[in-house]
């Protein structure tokens, strides 16, 4: 019986690629009062923006900050104490944009209420709001199997990393990418590759070491299905056979 | 192998095959789609170097692509030159009969090109100079997009609301940085500009022709050189960069020079390069070249030869120059305005200045510390590779043609199998 025939197949994973093109929203904000007022009406695309587009955008590897908020608040407004809480922020710990807009506004309210003076301090550049448009295309390319990731991932554009494991997370329930939404349909098998790929933080990474991690652990894994192969003992029923040489 | 073939191979041999591959993927959903891009020169300056790349990049990407230059008498230019500057910041005097010499210029122009670009799917209208031809030209079909190179941040008002009555006719507008957007009725993006790999400004050369050209230019190659290429132009700051030479040739010895061309579009620019000579004269180890528009093998060399390039301006659309130094390896000491902060992450790929005593520090300590300035260049030709090149350039102008059509969306997924998506619809009337 065929491999797909014997487990309930969940079908190809499509490989996707995306474009961003950054728009100016036109709004900007020279104090930390009128960032709140601003951040209360912008387009959620733009809070997007500013905590994922910078992966898709020239900025320099592990920078100090992590998102444009605290970034602006330790350059312009310098106050070190809210860049400091702002940078802790993991956007994807939050379940929608809204909740992320309320977190970012009560953690600058919450520093602006602990020195009055604060909220009026006029920084030098403003905080100019941008959002983000992204224009995704289907690469053509399709996987069978999981453990076929690895063959391909070298040939993945950053734009492809970005679609499936950041974007993704703003698609998929329980803001899972991807892999791991595709992965977790096939038999328990692959739980450990599900859990590999989990290790990652995309906030702390770039595309390209998203990549180099996956690369980097799948092909580990792989390894050990090769392994499994080679002891029919220890291979456990519904594990698909990988292709030769993958 | 076609032409065409060769071109995007060559591309993907430095950007990768990935870059390569979106660009195609993108223009796959736009083959056939006639653009016209449209600006004042065709040698000189940094928007002519980027069409000059471009074009050809499109039309391999199966795209009808044209450049045409729009063309006026010498007054024209000292008017446009004008609107330059007061674009990004300076108060200029502009008379009744300047803006009508403006606008002649564009009528005649308009009525000249008005085959071309009434029929054109996307007309892409470059700075200020031609930006009035859509005011005469009412029975265009396509999109309309400007694109604006300079630092348009804090622009002299009266300027910029002659020439807002007509950008806001225009389906959308392009920048290179967020904060030189305006309010405008339109969707404005942010797309930075780029180099080209394979251009003669920024090929490989061997030693022995950096060699050469250095000799024939008078310069010691076995010594140390710290280069501005930029236009003569008050904005550059040269007599700020001789000044940080002066202050750092105190305690260390190099050679300065300070080289730039001249653009068909920048009669102010003689000026600017007679005062900088007079301000050299009698001055020891500073050089001052003026250059020919064809002269990038001679920037090239430069580029290649020094230690470290500055770009120490006061004003700065983007800053191109400081896009080539770092793709040879260069660590940048460029002003903090406009796109240099962009590209000069600062301690990372060159240090960000704000004076001439800033800058002469930054120039004693690369000098002094050998394996940094090795680090920081290695750094900043990668970030050049990943961020700055024409293929980057070309997929945001890409993906901009096809959101524009598809009427701006915050997320557009464009169908599998689908071989092009051109034309999706007529475009709308312009947004006033």
């Amino acid at each position: 019986m065929a491999e797909k025939d014997r487990i309930k197949y969940p079908g190809p994973f499509v490989v996707k690629d995306c474009a961003l093109v950054s728009v100016s929203t036109g709004e900007k904000a020279y104090t930390l009062a009128e960032l709140v007022e601003k951040i209360k009406k912008i387009d959620p695309s733009s809070i997007h923006h500013h905590f994922w587009a910078r992966h898709l955008r020239p900025s320099f590897d592990h920078p100090e900050f992590h998102n444009d908020f605290a970034a602006w608040v330790h350059m312009e407004v310098r106050d070190r104490i809210l860049a400091e809480r702002l940078n802790l922020i993991s956007p994807h710990e939050y379940a929608s944009m809204e909740d992320l807009r309320e977190a970012l506004i009560l953690l600058i309210q919450e520093r602006v209420f602990e020195d009055e003076h604060l909220g009026w301090r006029k920084a030098e550049n403003p905080f100019y709001f941008v959002k983000s448009q992204l224009i995704i295309f289907d690469t053509g390319m399709r996987l069978e199997w999981p453990h076929e990731i690895a063959d391909v991932l070298e040939s993945f554009s950053p734009g492809t990393i970005f679609y499936h494991f950041i974007d993704a997370r703003r698609r998929n329930p329980q803001g899972l990418d991807d892999f791991r939404n595709w992965i977790r349909q096939f038999p328990p098998d692959y739980k450990p590759l599900e859990d590999l790929i989990a290790k990652v933080d995309p906030f702390f990474l770039s595309l390209y070491e998203i990549r180099d991690f996956l690369i980097r652990h799948i092909r580990t894994f792989c390894a050990r299905i090769h392994a499994l192969r080679e002891e029919p003992s220890r291979r456990k029923k519904g594990f698909p056979r990988p292709r030769e040489g993958g | 192998m076609s032409g065409n073939q060769g071109l995007l191979e060559r591309y993907a041999r430095v950007a990768g095959a990935e870059a390569v591959a979106q660009m195609q993927q993108l223009a796959e959903k736009l083959r056939g789609a006639r653009v016209v891009h449209v600006n004042s020169t065709a040698y000189g300056g940094g928007v002519a170097e980027i069409l000059h790349s471009m074009v050809p990049l499109m039309k391999a990407l199966g795209l009808e692509v044209s450049w045409e230059v729009i063309q006026g008498p010498p007054e024209f230019f000292e008017v446009t030159k004008r609107f330059h500057h007061a674009l990004q910041g300076r108060r200029v005097d502009l008379t009744e009969d300047h803006l009508r010499l403006y606008q002649e210029v564009n009528q005649k122009e308009a009525e000249r090109l008005a085959d071309k670009l009434s029929e054109a799917d996307f007309v892409i209208i470059h700075d200020p100079q031609p930006a009035y031809l859509i005011r005469y030209l009412p029975k265009r079909r396509g999109y309309w997009i400007w694109r604006c190179h300079i630092d348009l941040s804090r622009p002299f008002y009266p300027v910029w609301r002659f020439l807002e009555k007509v950008i806001v006719q225009y389906h959308a507008s392009i920048y290179s940085m967020p904060e030189f957007s305006q309010p405008l009725p339109h969707p404005q993006y942010i797309i930075p500009p780029s180099i080209d790999p394979f251009s003669e400004k920024n090929r490989e050369l061997a030693p022995e022709e950096v060699f050469r050209i250095l000799k024939d230019l008078g310069l010691d190659p076995s010594r140390r050189l710290v280069v501005q290429i930029s236009r003569f132009d008050p904005f550059k700051d040269p007599l700020g960069v001789m000044r940080a030479a002066e202050l750092a040739q105190k305690f260390i010895s190099f050679q300065l020079v300070l080289a730039g061309g001249g653009a068909a579009d920048d009669p102010e620019g003689e000026r600017v390069y007679q005062e900088v000579v007079q301000a050299a004269r009698g001055k020891k180890d500073i050089y001052v070249f003026k250059l020919p528009p064809e002269a990038h093998r001679t920037v090239n060399a430069l580029q290649r030869a020094a230690d470290i390039v500055l770009q120490k301006s006061l004003r700065e659309g983007f800053g191109l120059t400081v896009t080539e130094a770092m793709w040879k390896g260069k660590p940048v000491i460029g002003g903090a305005t406009g796109g240099i902060r962009t590209q000069v992450v600062n301690h990372h790929t060159g240090f960000l200045v704000n004076t001439p005593e800033g800058a002469a520090l930054r120039i004693r300590y690369l000098l002094f510390y050998e394996e940094k300035r090795r680090e920081m260049g290695l750094k900043a030709r990668e970030f050049v590779r990943q961020n700055f090149l024409i293929t980057r350039h070309v997929r945001d102008y890409l993906a901009l043609m096809l959101s524009v059509c598809m009427g701006s969306p915050d997320r557009l997924e464009l169908e599998t199998g689908e071989a092009c998506v051109w034309p999706p619809v007529e475009p709308g009337p312009p947004p006033l």
